[in-house]
């Protein structure tokens, strides 16, 4: 089946409420009206109203609401409408849904997903744009995975409402419905914790994630540079082992990512691959990444995530020395 | 602050008086009125109207006309593609300016689905067309006449309760609002905003467009509560609920409200109206609400009641409403050309307004991004610089 992202999204979610009866979706705008990008389009005609509910604007209510849910054996799966509004719901992922099996020794736990579109570049208002991936992933016990192709989408979100601990399944919005491609019928999973690597190469490793996939491949294409790409695809846990075995093999590498640098996800992959491979390398790891700035609004927003030129630069960069 | 009963802690004195059985606080219990003063039909008690004079009468009129024409001007250049997205306010307009004819310029006021009351207190139609065409112009335009709008809902209502208490510190003669949706109102935020003003008794006043929706989700189900109002005593603050498609009656109700804030008691009113357009221009609203429904409201048109209203005053001769639409069809046209006018700005637009003194790191990243757009001018090959949304 051909299927762009936001498609792939809704398919994974028939699917898996077709095969199990445990998992519920909720949030705001998601049945009646099928949700504001139809991420969640026909389901409420498919599995009914007690399992696809349209829930009050209550943010900590939504994320909190599925970890209690999860603590007592449903699926939930909901939706934050835009990642700019979880901020709200922090509280209860870092207080409740990301230690409730640490808490009780595994007594209980929290399978849930909650899935947000994130990023920048849809001509939307405040607070619509951001990609703080970096700060969701510093909150131990939490899973965050951000796909970046419609396969993936259908096989990683299906992971996640498949696995026994929370996940944040980041969409990437810009590129929700840019990318069409075939897609597996039926069940498909794709393991959470894997990188893929999307293009073989030796001279540089270039790593990114989610909507920064494009303008990468896009960038090591028009350079003609001998690149290795890898789609990081889960924030944490992060597949070290193909990172620093790419490193070790090329000597050089580039981060791309689009949320705030400092102390972004990029500065955790410089850490690991100074721990595991400083030897191997010729020159210093470049990161290419969104500002240490609010995302602006709409008239400027394009300055703010990195393009095609921006990357290469960072590529020639680490080529250079 | 508010006298409360000193003794509020002490236990009941008598113990139960239920005679034994278990008895409910139960909303079916409350009645809850619905102040009304030009009725649907256009009659109304004489004696009822608020005391304001011709020229004022007229200006709420002619406030409505702007608020209709605006939204109607701003949603025809989003479908030109000069806007990135609009919220119209057709419908509310009598919630929209009965609320805001009230307010001082000393007033702070942070709004949700409410534009012209900008205008109103001295911004431009310009400023509101930056605004949504994502220029910070058009906040930085608002915040100085001690305005805002919030993105996130519910999120402005602590920070209305912090305004409020900075005022009660200073024994100002002002108040702090906050207008608020029907949804926002199911936030965690809101709910501690409006207990921080009821547990200080803070200046605050809350208003509270019910106007049905927020988004798909219709006000039954956003809530168990009958009404939006009676929630507020919990907090064991005040309410009132008013019909929002009379100007009068919004207008009365707030003005009263107004008073009692300035005496140190928060009020909250829910001003019951509806929006008759979809919730932005991205928004398809016949996906969860009837025609029927739309019509029945249509029916119940804010301007068409006051317009009754002044017919039978003797007021509706002083107006010329074609002149009135044309006179602010041109101020919008104005407004367009001069916010077309804005020039594209210099990157370091994005750094500089983030803190007072720009930090060592984020005046390197601004270099470093300023030597890239030069060396590499194919990078506007992937940026829209969009000065028109
Ligand atoms: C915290 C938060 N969650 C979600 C949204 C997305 N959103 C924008 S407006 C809206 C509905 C608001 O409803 P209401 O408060 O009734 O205001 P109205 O739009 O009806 O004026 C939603 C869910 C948001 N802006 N902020
Ligand atoms: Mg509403």
């Amino acid at each position: 089946m051909q299927a762009t992202i936001v498609q792939a999204v809704n398919d994974a979610l028939h699917t898996e409420m077709g095969r199990d009866d445990r998992v519920v979706v909720f949030g705001e705008d998601v049945a009646e009206s099928g949700g504001v990008f139809r991420a969640t389009d026909e389901l409420l005609e498919e599995f009914g109203s007690k399992r696809v509910v349209d829930t009050p604007l209550s943010e900590i209510a939504i994320v909190g609401g599925a970890a209690g849910m999860a603590m007592y054996g449903y699926r939930p799966v909901a939706e934050i409408q835009f990642s700019g509004f979880l901020p709200p719901a922090f509280d209860q992922l870092v207080t409740n849904a990301s230690r409730i099996r640490w808490r009780t020794r595994g007594e209980l736990s929290a399978p849930m997903v909650v899935r947000m579109p994130y990023g920048a570049g849809v001509r939307a208002l405040e607070h619509h744009s951001e990609s703080l991936e970096g700060a969701y992933a510093h909150i131990p016990g939490l899973q965050v995975v951000v796909p970046s192709t419609p396969a993936d989408t259908k096989g990683l979100l299906t992971a996640a409402i498949r696995d026994p601990d929370p996940v944040l399944f980041m969409e990437p919005k810009r590129i929700y419905r840019s990318i069409r491609e075939e897609v597996p019928e039926g069940e498909h999973e794709v393991p959470i914790g894997e990188a893929a690597v999307r293009r073989e190469g030796e001279d540089v490793t270039v790593v990114a994630w989610g909507s920064m996939m494009p303008p990468t491949l896009e960038a090591v294409e028009e350079g003609g540079v001998d690149a290795e790409v890898i789609d990081l695809r889960s924030i944490s846990p992060m597949d070290t082992e193909t990172v620093v075995e790419s490193v070790k093999k090329t000597g050089r590498c580039v981060v791309a990512h689009e949320g705030p640098r400092t102390l972004g996800v990029g500065s955790e992959i410089v850490a690991r691959i100074n721990d595991e491979a400083l030897m191997y390398l010729e020159a210093p790891i470049e990161r290419v990444t969104g500002f240490d700035t609010p995302v602006p609004l709409l008239s400027m927003e394009d300055f703010y995530f990195p393009h095609p030129p921006r990357i290469l630069d960072g590529i020639e960069a680490a080529l250079a020395d | 602050m508010s006298d409360r009963e000193s003794d509020i802690r002490a236990p009941p004195a008598t113990g139960d008086d239920g005679g034994g059985e278990v008895r409910y606080l139960s909303q079916s219990d409350l009645s809850v009125p619905t102040h009304q003063i030009v009725a649907p039909d256009g009659s109304y008690d004489e004696r009822a109207v608020p005391d304001l004079d011709d020229e004022e009468f007229l200006d709420l009129y002619r406030w409505m006309v702007t608020d209709r024409v605006f939204s109607r001007r701003m949603v025809n250049i989003q479908r030109r593609g000069e806007l990135g997205t609009f919220g119209s306010t057709r419908g509310q307009e009598a919630s929209i300016i009965g609320s805001a004819f009230t307010l001082r310029p000393d007033d702070w006021l942070y709004v949700g689905r409410a534009w012209t009351p900008m205008f109103m207190r001295g911004a431009s139609m310009k400023d509101m067309i930056l605004f949504w065409r994502g220029i910070e112009e058009g906040q930085e335009a608002f915040a100085k006449h001690n305005s805002q709008i919030a993105i996130s809902i519910g999120s402005h209502l602590p920070l209305v309760a912090g305004i409020a208490w900075g005022m009660h510190l200073d024994d100002a003669d002002a108040v702090a609002t906050a207008y608020l949706g029907d949804g926002a109102t199911s936030t965690g935020a809101a709910h501690e905003g409006i207990n921080l003003a009821g547990s200080l008794g803070l200046p605050a006043l809350f208003f509270c467009q019910n106007n049905q929706y927020a988004i798909s989700m219709p006000y039954e189900r956003q809530s168990g509560a009958n009404t939006i109002a009676q929630k507020a005593l919990a907090y064991g603050i005040d309410a009132i609920r008013v019909d929002g498609q009379d100007v009068l009656a919004v207008y009365d109700a707030v003005q009263s409200a107004r008073e009692r804030v300035t005496e140190g008691e928060p009020v909250f009113v829910e001003s019951v109206t509806y929006r008759l357009d979809a919730h932005t221009t991205s928004d398809d609203p016949t996906r969860y609400r009837s025609d029927e429904e739309v019509e029945h409201w249509e029916a119940h048109d804010p301007i068409e009641r006051y317009r009754q209203f002044l017919k039978s005053e003797g007021l509706w001769s002083e107006i010329d409403h074609d002149a009135v639409v044309e006179e602010i069809d041109a101020e919008f046209d104005e407004a367009l050309a001069a916010a077309n006018e804005m020039e594209e700005r210099a990157v370091s637009e994005m750094f500089t307004y983030l803190y007072d003194e720009l930090p060592p790191e984020l005046a390197r990243q601004l270099a470093e991004f300023e030597d890239l757009l030069e060396r590499r001018p194919e990078m506007y090959d992937y940026i829209e610089h969009r000065p028109k949304g």
